[in-house]
Parts: structure tokens; sequence; C-alpha cells
């Protein structure tokens, strides 16, 4: 399938990044940069147990409350409820408090003493209520899935392998450097203007509007500057977007809130925990002939994005293979802990890891390469999905694979660390330095699904626009955020390159719901590929107009015809992609118009005394449809890994009563420049053809690979699989000394 | 408490609690936000700057201590200092800078300021710009976007063009 | 951000008087104190006392047959002191793992010594070279051997009008000091075991005399592991040593489960390090 048109040269070029040299000298404006004359502080009042009636809410005499304003779920003019798919999470806690941390009033003073002395002064009484905090004894359920292709009893019959495992997963938190901060300011016309960290300036918007009871106008919002988001400002700055707009309402003035790093850890969204049993069936022939999986999800206490990640997570637990006979039956369910959303990967890396650890097991088991293995089983262009999805086209898997294991020499690799362990066995080391650590490489690979899942970019209903402005310059307007991955850049690139102008002439407009039209959320590395797309045939369309009236190419006539004409603006609705079809009750179909790929090679050293291990390097190999900008795409690609390697081995959050024990960074870790492997990347293209350039998604897919590589690296130094992540030195060497190989 | 110390190119003098936060001071007393505070804590080093030359957490210095030293922040790095009229172009830029908008070291951007600070203390160490002794000189910066990758290149390379070749 | 009154003496005469009229945190270089102002911590200091400014805690130099170091010296001055590298090279070693660049340029042994967490990374060395940490207020200046120093839960034996103001490492011919810090990432870690080991042997064929054993992490405060110096006392560094040494540390141990690691592993990982240590002293 070729692409109509080859703008390869523009298209590859690396234009600097636009905002680069604001970031760079300290003058890009982030929330907590933003000046407002006369404004007031925020902060929230959050419940110190995991599960309590609300019995009241008391504001002690003794201060005098006329130099503050409280407000309370009583004051919210419209719905308690802040809505990402069920109605059932609300702003401020009206009658049961159902997690710890959660935001119960809010406090706003013209200064920060007086706010931390009216929030002493509050008392909020409380009568506690049991929680309940193992997912797998919960009852609420808030999503469920099941998917079955073929015939699983008569797949495990004929498997003469069987490998079963439980994989369990922890709280990862996306731990961005800015934390989620907002500032609302009160409109003439009784609205609110939000500034604020954010991935999805419509989600907001939406949450103001029906909460506060606004019109389109009325509620405004705007993107700052974003200090990373990762999922993490996906859904969140909803909640704080209110609640900074109900003190503004409440005082008359522009209110301020911006998180601590405590609180945005105690009390915003983590990556969902996940517990996956996973039984596989492979046949004497060798081949993959069942998977029978069964995850569930812990959800927090309320709803969220729940359904959409187990969604996600479901539809990508079998892996990246071809097997005939495959049921998944997934939920998430409630607990009394903060609610878990969205977190690059979204569902995916919690499966995937299952999925993984699951083929190296089998390897393993079989004696064979989990190299070779992955080349058996991999998804090839006519294979089917357990959706019932024909896999028709940009279907990298091999691709990837051997570019990864090429780069990495994996099997010369794993060969000298089988020799290594041979002698470790045989002889006990021999004293000495560096006799105690072990070296071993381990090897992943994944899928990851573009786009929305099913109709979801259909209900999305994106619109992005072009204009050429009277003064002949190209504006683009998309909803789309940049928070470091490059939109701001790509977006000029692509339109650039569409329409033969320099790309210093094009400029993105400022993510104001007053001026950008609703491109859908910046999540589900959907950006490139969809609203891209949309940009681009805006800008064919732009073209064709101009190049109507004028007679010539656009290159040529767009000054004067902006001069003559005015402003030319365009709309470009998302079409749905063509012979892409998905039911969604029945979960059977295109469940993605186009997968990306990935695979990852990670080299490791485990100290035997210690259990610490050090990543070497990943050697990560990304399709992503069409590389955009290299350098963008690398660094998206050496961050995901990053990411994944700090959830493999040192992102860890303990709870006691439904409380996080890590709730500061000096106890939540992620790993330093010290503890950063060597990353190299390896960028591949597998165009898709429902996108006008070609591109996938890139931001998620390295976050689905990393972590099992990992562990099958830890495994392959020192025999022992670690089936719970991280996995930690605790988790190592509890896992030596039952294997026996711990040294005394 | 009255202080007076240098921020950058020029003279400061303040009348403010001493134990004041240099990161407060900095960013609320004397307009220069380019210095992020991530944590609060002394974990994340968003919020580096140099005094008297070396890398410290600003966050946990009190004004009290900077009384008669010298502080450099992000900016004081570029040659010129832009603004919001006159906004930063790649032409404005130091070298350690350019070097990261070369090579992609700032992708948020958020990490960017405390990270260029503590670069700038690497080069002007003169140390050998190995991988290694990179990676310690920004071990006290947490980046959680990049993977760090391309913040170790953007040094590298700052270094090779600062160093004369043969030197370190 | 609190901000808690804080005076900042220009003399140590001035900070002793300050000290005796009020109750007061010090503060040196901060990486510490500052972090207790937001009150997530606990209740925060109310009253500050800035040293910083006070020189004469300040400096490296031989004294005698000690190295002395002032209360205000950082990390950083330890890792460039020449001196230091020469006679007590486990100490540069031990400041290198503290934090990062930015913590080690303002963190003092000071302060690790009377922030008294039991996860300070310098203590067990001090523990382990029989250090005095000399406390001075207007009352006068007193050694107190840093076996006594700590006594309990980020306790110590100061006086509420005392402050550290240097401390003496004395400086034993033909002795070896060992450290070794686990944590959880190679920079800015708390540890979840830290380690000092110290024994005076004329020749690696001569048994380890004047033994001590210092570990962090593993109670409520620093420790010498004394039954584990017992063991190791006039013994060679062989096979036989090495294992009943790491298994009556084990045994004598009491770590506990906490958010960052676990009453097992810290017991298990000081049992190996130590076998570890003797081992490669050793050579075996």
């Amino acid at each position: 399938m070729t692409l109509e048109t080859r703008t390869r040269p523009a298209v590859e070029r690396a234009p600097l990044r636009r905002e680069g040299p604001a970031k760079l000298t300290g003058t890009a404006l982030y929330t907590d940069d933003l000046v407002f004359p006369g404004a007031w502080y925020g902060l929230t009042i959050r419940s110190t147990e995991a599960h309590a009636r609300l019995l009241g809410i008391e504001l002690d005499p003794a201060f005098d409350w006329s130099r503050v304003v409280v407000v309370t779920a009583a004051d919210i003019p419209g719905p308690n409820i802040v809505n990402a798919i069920q109605d059932d999470q609300p702003i401020l806690v009206a009658d049961e408090i159902r997690h710890h941390a959660e935001p119960v009033a809010l406090v706003a003073a013209p200064d920060r003493g007086l706010l931390r002395e009216a929030a002493a002064h509050v008392n909020v009484r409380t009568e506690s209520l049991e929680p309940v905090l193992d997912p797998l004894l919960s009852e609420r359920v808030f999503a469920h899935y099941e998917i079955v292709s073929g015939d699983i009893a008569a797949g495990f019959e004929e498997a003469t392998v069987v490998v079963e495992g439980e994989y369990r997963v922890g709280h990862q938190e996306q731990l961005y450097i800015e934390n989620n901060a907002m500032i609302a300011v009160p409109r003439d016309d009784g609205g609110v203007a939000v500034h604020g960290s954010l991935q999805c300036p419509y989600y907001v918007h939406k949450a103001l509007r029906r909460s506060l009871l606004l019109s389109d106008a009325q509620a405004q919002v705007i993107q700052a500057e974003t200090g990373g988001g990762f999922g993490g400002k996906e859904e969140y700055p909803s909640i704080l977007a209110l609640h900074a707009a109900l003190l503004a309402r409440a005082c008359g003035r522009p209110v301020r809130m911006i998180y601590d790093r405590h609180e945005d850890i105690a009390a915003t969204t983590k990556r969902h925990p996940a517990i996956v049993k996973y039984r596989s069936g492979v046949s004497a022939a060798g081949r993959l002939v069942a998977q029978d999986i069964e995850i569930v999800m812990d959800g927090g206490a309320y709803c969220t994005l729940s359904p959409v990640v187990l969604s996600r997570g479901t539809l990508h637990s079998g892996g990246p293979y071809a097997c005939p006979n495959v049921r998944i039956r997934s939920r998430a369910v409630a607990t009394n802990t903060p609610p878990n959303g969205a977190f690059r990967g979204f569902g995916a890396p919690q499966t995937e890891f299952a999925a993984e650890m699951q083929v190296n097991r089998i390897a393993d088991t079989l004696g064979v390469s989990p190299l070779e293995l992955r080349r058996r089983w991999l998804y090839r262009p006519g294979d089917s999905t357990p959706t019932g999805q024909v896999l028709r086209e940009s279907v990298a898997a091999e691709e990837v694979l051997d570019r990864a294991a090429e780069a990495a020499e994996f099997e010369r690799v794993r060969a000298r660390t089988a020799d290594a362990r041979a002698s470790r066995a045989e002889g006990g080391s021999r004293g000495g330095r560096g006799s105690h650590l072990a070296h071993g490489i381990g090897l992943a690979l994944a899928w990851h699904g573009a786009g929305f899942t099913g109709s979801g970019e259909v209900h999305l209903a994106s619109v992005a626009s072009v204009e050429l402005t009277a003064e002949g310059r190209i504006l683009i307007l998309i909803g789309s955020t940049e928070m470091g991955q490059g939109t701001k850049t790509i977006f000029p690139q692509l339109v650039a390159a569409a329409l033969g102008v320099p790309m210093d002439d094009v400029e993105l407009a400022e993510v104001d719901t007053a001026l950008v039209p609703d491109s859908g959320p910046t999540v589900a590395s959907r950006t490139a590929m969809v609203v891209g797309g949309l940009v681009i045939g805006a800008c064919r369309r732009l073209r064709a107009v101009v190049e109507e009236r004028s007679g010539g190419p656009f290159p040529e006539t767009y000054l004067v015809d902006a001069r003559v004409h005015g402003a030319t603006r365009i709309d470009e609705h998302f079409e749905p992609y063509p012979g892409i079809d998905f039911d969604d009750t029945t979960y059977r179909g295109d469940a993605y118009p186009a997968f990306g790929w990935a695979s990852a090679i990670a080299e490791v050293d485990v100290d035997l005394d210690t259990g610490e291990v050090a990543v070497r390097s990943v050697v990560a190999a990304d399709d992503v449809g069409r590389v955009i900008h290299p350098v963008l795409a690398e660094g998206q690609v050496e961050g995901g890994t990053l990411q994944a390697v700090g959830y493999a081995t040192i992102e860890e959050i303990k709870l006691r009563d439904g409380r996080y024990l890590n709730d500061r960074l000096a106890t939540y870790l992620i790993p330093t420049a010290l503890d950063a492997p060597r990353i190299e990347t390896i960028l591949v293209e597998a165009p898709f053809s429902g996108a006008p350039h070609g591109a996938k998604g890139i931001g998620e897919l390295p976050m689905d690979v990393g972590a099992p590589a990992v562990v099958a690296a830890i495994h392959d130094a020192t025999g022992v699989w670690i089936h719970d992540l991280p996995a930690s030195p605790e988790r190592i060497l509890a896992a030596l000394a039952v294997a026996g190989t711990a040294a005394p | 408490m009255t202080v007076r110390f240098r921020v950058n190119d020029d003279s400061v003098e303040l009348t403010v609690p001493g134990a004041r936060r240099l990161l407060d001071v900095l960013r609320e007393d004397l307009g220069l936000t380019g210095t992020k505070e991530g944590c609060g804590e002394g974990e994340c080093g968003a919020c580096t700057v140099l005094l008297d030359g070396e890398v410290v957490d600003s966050c946990l210095v009190p004004i009290s201590q900077v009384d008669g030293h010298a502080v450099r922040t992000v900016e004081g790095l570029a040659p010129r200092r832009p603004s919001q009229a006159e906004p930063a172009t790649p032409g404005d830029l130091n070298e350690l800078q350019r070097a990261f908008l070369e090579t992609g070291g700032a992708q948020c951007g958020i990490c960017t300021p405390g990270m260029l600070m503590a670069g700038e203390a690497f080069l002007a160490s003169g140390a050998a710009p190995t991988d290694e002794a990179i990676r310690t000189a920004i071990a006290g910066n947490l980046c959680r976007c990049t993977g760090y990758t391309k913040i170790v290149e953007a040094i590298a390379l700052a270094a090779s063009r600062c160093q004369p070749a043969g030197a370190g | 951000m609190l901000e808690p009154p804080l005076v900042a003496p220009a003399t140590l005469p001035e900070a002793y008087r300050l000290l005796g009229e009020a109750t007061y945190r010090p503060v040196a270089g901060g990486t510490d104190v500052l972090v207790q102002l937001s009150g997530q911590l606990g209740p925060p200091p109310e009253r500050l006392l800035d040293l910083w400014r006070l020189d004469e805690l300040r400096g490296i130099a031989l004294d005698g047959d000690s190295l002395s170091f002032g209360a205000l010296t950082t990390y950083t001055e330890i890792r460039r002191s020449a001196v230091c590298r020469d006679l007590l090279p486990a100490f540069v070693e031990a400041a290198a793992t503290v934090g990062a660049a930015q913590i080690q340029n303002r963190g003092t042994l000071g302060g690790n010594i009377a922030n008294a967490s039991p996860a300070g990374d310098m203590l067990p060395l001090l523990l382990v070279t029989d250090a005095l940490i000399v406390a001075g207020s207007a009352r006068g200046e007193r050694s107190i051997p840093a076996a006594s120093f700590w006594t309990g839960y980020r306790q110590t034996a100061l006086q509420s009008d005392e402050i550290v103001i240097r401390i003496q490492v004395p400086l034993i011919a033909d002795r070896q000091v060992r450290f070794r810090k686990i944590g959880t990432r190679r920079a800015q870690a708390i540890s979840k075991v830290v380690l000092a080991l110290s024994w005076v042997a004329s020749s690696p064929d001569q048994p380890w005399r004047a033994v001590r054993l210092g570990l962090g992490s593993v109670a409520e405060r620093p420790i010498r592991a004394t039954a584990t110096e017992a063991v190791l006392e006039g013994r060679l560094p062989e096979s036989d040593t090495a294992n009943t040494a790491s298994v009556r540390v084990a045994a004598e141990i009491e770590p506990i489960n906490d958010v960052r690691s676990t009453a097992d592993y810290r017991r298990a990982v000081t049992a190996r390090v130590l076998h570890r240590l003797i081992r490669e002293a050793g050579g075996w």
C-alpha cells in the first residue's frame, strides 16, 4: 500500500522543538508561573479514612470565617458529579467517604498562612465503615468483558504442555515532574476561565459546564505549558478545575490550586493494579493452541476510566500471537482506595506483562529460544485476533522482533549468559570481585492498538481546523495538547509539508476552548495518527479551495489569496476508517484500525548477594507506521522505556488501610540518570493506509514491553521468575532463597 | 532579615523572613519563575540553582544563608534575557541550551532549568564528559519524559564544543 | 511553606547564648530541616538557629592522632579533602553515596549526626572508628563517644542548649575500614541497610583486632553489632569466620518492615554483605 503523497523529504526533517527556546530559557509559563494579581490560594480538606460516613463538616467558631471562603458539596450549583464514564464520583463528598484523601471541603484565603490556619479549624466528623481493600473480595464491578474465540476446552485437550501463572502488578504513579495545578479566574459573564496543567481541555470544559451550569462560552479552559502528563492529567484535572472554579466563584477572585508533591501522589489517579491468571497450552508440534486468561483490575473507589482501561487490557492480553482458542474474562472492581485512572499504556502494560511472562516461561519449559518461539507464534498479515479482526495490513511484529534481536545480538549474549550460569551452578563462585554479579538478557514483544478502541473515535467526533488567515499566516486550531511529546512541533511540520509552505509561516493556536475545536483528548497515542490525519485532510481541502480559486499552486498563490479573499478556515471532521467495524456489545470485529508493534531486549546485572538489579541496556524496536520526527519519536521510545524499567524494578506503592505509604518523592522512587539503562531505539515503519501520513501511535508502545523484558533478563541471570511487579530485590532474594540457590 | 546577594548579573537586597526558601524568593519575590518546584524535599532537583557556582536544591536553602553570596539561575544562562514581548529564539541560547535543543534533551521542559544548571556546573568543572560522569552530575535531577538519553547526549555535545579537542 | 522565625548568629558564643535562652532547631545545610517546614512529617520546628555563618565549625584538619571535622563540613568537602582521601577513604566513599550533588554540596556531617536518623549514611562509620562527637554550649565543650551518642529513635545525647561542633575521628595504625550502603537506587536513596566494618591487622595474614561493626537501618538508631564483633575478634577473614559472623549478625539484629524494605531482606542482606566484605578482605 503506497501513500498518496510521498512527501518523505519534508516529513523526514527534524525541526527544532518549537517551544524549545522558551523552555530552555525558563520563560515558558507553566501554571504556577502565571501571575493573577489579587489571587487567593485554595486547598482541599481530604478524608483520612478509607471508608466512612460523613456526619458533618464543622467550622470552629474560634476562627473568623469572614476572612476566607469554604466550599462544600452543598455549594455546587449543578450535579455534584465529575464524570469520566459513569456518574458515580462526587466533586466533594456528600455523605459517604469512599477512599483515603477523598476531597471533602475546599478553603480559599488571601494568603497561605491564613489558609493553613483556616484549614486547621475545619473539623470533619465521620463514622468509620468497613473498607473493602482486596480487589478479589470486591463485589462492586465497574465493568466486565468476555472474549471467546474457538473452543478453549478443545484447545487444552490438544495441548501437551500447559503453563499456568498468576501475575500481580501494582500501582504506578505517573510522576510528571510538574504537579497538578489549576488557576480559576472568574469571568465577567459569570463564567470562569481555568488555566491549568492538563491533557484534555474539553474534558475539563464539559465538567465545568455540567456542574457549574455554564454555557459553552462561559466555561473557558486554557492549557498552560504542561510539565508532563502520561495520562495522569487526562481525567484528574477536571476535579481540580472544578475545585478551583468553585472557590473562585465563592470568593469572586482568581484562586490558585497548586498541588504539592505529597498531595499529588496521595490523591490523584494511578495505573490500575491487576491480577492476571493465565493458562497457556502448547501442542506437541509446538503451536500455541490455547490461552485462558482471567483479569481482575482494581479500579479504586470510583469508576473513572476503568471500563476502557479494562477493555484495552482485555483486548491485548493474548499478546501479539495467533492462537485459535482463546478465552479472556475480565473485570474491574471497586476498592476503598483512591480511584485509578489513565497511565501510558492504559491496561495493556499490565496484561502484556503477563502475556510475555507466559511466553518466556513456556520457552524456558520447552528449552526453546524465546526469540524462536515468538517467531513461530507472532501475528502475520492475514491472521485473526480473538475478536475476529483480520490483520490485513501494517503488521510489523516480526520486523520489530528481528531488528531488536539483531541489534542486541540476542542469541549470542544469551549463549554467554547461559555459560556463566552453568559455571556458577557447577563450580560456585570462586571469590574475587564481580563474581556475585550475574548478567542476564531478556526479550519481550507487544502490540498496541492505535487510537480509541472500537467505536471510540466515532463517538469522539473529533474536529481539527486549519485556517489561512487574512494576514497570510497558516493557523492550526486543534484541542490536542503539548506535554513534551512534540505536538507543537509536529503539527506545524505536517502542515508545512502538506501545503508546501515554510514551517515558520505555520502557527499553532493556543489551546483555549474559546479558540480551538474539540479534537478529542490527547491520549491513546492518537494525536499524530488521528488528529494529524484530520489536519492533513484539512490542509488538502484548503489547498484545493485556494488552488481552484487562484488557478495556481498553493505555495505560490496563498498570500495573494489571503489578501484578496480574507481568511479561509477549513474544519475537518473525523470520518470512520473505511472497513473498520466493531460491535461494542459482543466485542467482535475490528477493535482498532491498526496496531503498533514493539519489541524490547533488556540486559541486566543482578547482585546475587543483595538482589539489586542494574538494568544496563535496552534495545527498543518500535513500529510507529511513519516516523514524522525522528528525534521526537526516539524521545518517546526512550522515555516510555525508562518508565517501563521503573515499573519493573523500583516503582512501588505499599498500602496500609487503603492509604498509600509511598506518598512523597523520598519514598516513591523513579529511576535517576544513574539507574537508567543505555537505550538504543530502532524506529520501524509499517504504514497504516487509513492515516494520510501512515502514522500510528508511539507514546504508549514502549510501555508494553519494557517490564517483561527486564523480568526475563532477571530470570536469565538468576534462574528465578518474579511474577509480581516490581521485581524488587526483596522479591528476588526471597525467590532465590526458595530456589535454594542463595549463598549462606 | 535583610539579605543582600547577587542573582545572575544583578545585585539584590530584600527584607524577608530568614527561613524563607531561596526557591520562593526567586519565584515570588524576584519574579524569576524559571526555577521550578517539583517536590519541596530535595529529591527531584527541579529547583536546582548554582550557589557560588555549586548546584543546590533551592527548596532546601534558607535565604539567610544566601546573604553575601551569588546565585545563578536558568535566566542567567542565555546571553540575551528574553521577555514575553521578545521571546526566546534558537539564537538566544548558550552552548548548553543550544545542545539541548539540537539533541531533543527537553520534552515537557519542567526538569530542564534544573537540569541545565547541573549541566553548567558539570561543564564548568572541566571533568571528562564520560557517560558515567555526566549521569553522576545529573543524578539529583529527575526527568520523567526523556529517559535521560538525550540529556546526556546534550551535555556531552556541549562539552565537546566547549572543550578544545584533546582536553579532558 | 511555613517560615518560622530564624536567627543567624555570627559567632559561636552568640549561638550558645541564644541556645541557652530558648528552644531552637539548629539548621546547618538545611537538607533535613527544611523538609520539615511543611509540617507533613510531624510538627514543624518553632524556631530556627542558622549555624551557617559559624566558620569556627568548618574545616577538616589533622589534630594530633585524629582527623577533626567541623560540624559544618559538607559531603562535598569530605570528598574533595586530600587528607580525608588518604587517611579515611571510607568516609569519602560514604559521602559519595549520599543523595546527589545538590545534597552533597549542602548536607553536613554535623547535620547527619544531629538529625539522628537510623538510616544516616555516615553514622555507622563514626561508630566503627570510635569517633568522638564534640558538643558545645555556653557551659563548655564535651566529647561524647559515638557509641553513646544515639540513644533512641531520632534521639541524641545532646542537651537542649548544645550543638554538635566538631567530630574527632581517631586515626589508628593498621586499621581497615569498609563501608557499604544498599539503597533502592544508585542516587538519592535512603538506605535499606548501611554498614561499616573496621578492624586492625598489620597484614592480611594477621588476625583481626578491635573489630567494629556499625549498622544503620536495622534498628531505631545506628548500632554496633557487638555480638558479631565478638565472633570476629581475633579471627582471620576465612570462610568459617565469614559464615559464623553472618549467621551471628542475622540473629543479632531486629530489623523491621517499613515503606522501604522488609525485615527479612534487611536481615538477609546485612548477613550477606558482611560475608562478602570478609570474603573480599580475605581474598577468597
